[in-house]
């Protein structure tokens, strides 16, 4: 299983985009496109991530996952076909093997949510023994 | 205030740079990468021996790198063909990424090295994401692992340069149908070529080294329709480990 380790390097990725933009306090959510023959499991990934975004500024983050099925194009016929899965990579209209990949190898971070800005000081309520 | 960014990367975008560096690197020197996956079990380290010792013979200079979990036992079973060997231990990870690799090349592999065959952890899931930098991506599977196994397996076997078939000698007796085997490969993976071979009766011995030297030679390899991607997206990984390396002789090994 290597989720775990995708699920470091989407928040290694996000963690370098909130210091670049220099004033993230925290962040919401991250929106991930997972194909269809990427090969995770995105169950698995979404435990993984949760467990590993403990102590980063990712820490509550959801993760949002975006399935994309897979679609091929036969280069000589132009036929278009969804593979499924197992993937079909021959085309099912001509046999032809010159396939093209449209779309199902995706393991791409989209999108990120967070806050930023300059952080308000919260005054907190005096305990008893300050007054 | 909450805003939405957008991100647009690749997960495995510095894995897959390292790699690109890795392999720009290795063919700098002369060094070309086979990259050996397949499930635990299915007879890569008993293939390889074989291969090694041929290469030896024929003074082809050439090097393994065994991953796996626990023990050195490949190394050791490598290395008598007298070529330099090293075991990396991965302590529970599933896989090797390009990172490791190039740590563990450091200061072990001989500058003459044409071939390096690095014989992946024993798992056709998690290795099959992680370009290490080869030039030549193998997938074996043995005639008792069942002809679906291609198709359970669907982005290890589309993702390969070519697919061997192990332990021949005993197809008969588990009943292997070599035609579905291969039609199951065809779906996932149009127009790879699927050898056969069987390590202890000496059958297609060899041609996985005459392959080997043919892709470092530059021979045009088969590009399977999984690695063609419309969109040429790259890939990011960060890895977290250590490194103890002792050389023992021909057989040196290390943890990541």
């Amino acid at each position: 299983m290597h989720e775990m380790s995708l699920a470091m390097a989407v928040i290694g990725q996000v963690e370098e985009a909130a210091q670049r933009a220099g004033d993230v306090t925290a962040v919401r959510s991250v929106r991930l496109q997972v194909g269809e023959l990427a090969g995770v499991v995105p169950d698995a990934l979404s435990f993984c991530f949760e467990l590993a975004c403990a102590g980063t500024v990712l820490e509550g983050a959801e993760l949002v996952t975006e399935a994309v099925p897979g679609r091929a194009r036969c280069a000589p016929c132009a036929h278009e076909w969804a593979v499924g899965m197992p993937p079909a990579l021959t085309c099912p209209r001509c046999g032809g093997a010159t396939t093209e990949l449209l779309a199902g190898r995706e393991l791409q971070i989209l999108s990120v949510q967070w806050e930023d800005g300059p952080t308000h000081a919260h005054p907190r309520e005096p305990i008893s023994e300050e007054r | 205030m909450c805003r939405v960014v957008d991100l647009q990367q690749a997960v495995l975008a510095k894995n897959d740079e390292t790699a690109h560096t890795l392999r720009a690197g290795l063919a700098a020197r002369g060094t070309t990468v086979v990259n050996l996956l397949s499930s635990p079990g299915s007879g890569k380290t008993a293939l390889l021996e074989r291969e090694l010792g041929l290469a030896r013979e024929r003074s082809v200079p050439v090097a393994a790198l065994t991953a796996d979990l626990a023990t050195e036992n490949d190394a050791q079973r490598l290395a008598r063909s007298g070529v330099p060997v090293k075991q990396v231990l991965t302590d529970g990870l599933c896989h090797l990424e390009a990172g490791m690799l190039g740590r563990h090349l450091e200061g072990w592999l001989p500058d003459d090295t044409r071939l390096l065959f690095v014989e992946n952890v024993g798992n056709l899931v998690c290795p099959a994401s992680y370009d290490l930098g080869e030039t030549l991506r193998v997938v074996l599977a043995s005639v008792t692992e069942g002809e679906d196994k291609p198709l359970k397996y669907p982005t290890a076997f589309g993702l390969a340069h070519l697919v061997v078939v192990t332990k021949t000698d005993i197809a008969e007796a588990v009943e292997f149908d070599e035609a579905a085997f291969r039609a199951n490969v065809e779906r996932v993976n149009p127009g790879v070529d699927v050898l056969l071979t069987s390590a202890r009766r000496d059958r297609g011995v060899g041609a996985l080294l005459d392959r080997a030297l043919a892709a470092a030679d530059g021979a045009p390899l088969h590009e399977p329709v999984m690695a063609r991607r419309p969109d040429g997206a790259s890939h990011t990984h960060r890895h977290h480990g250590h490194e103890h390396p002792h050389g023992t002789g021909a057989m040196a090994h290390s943890h990541s």
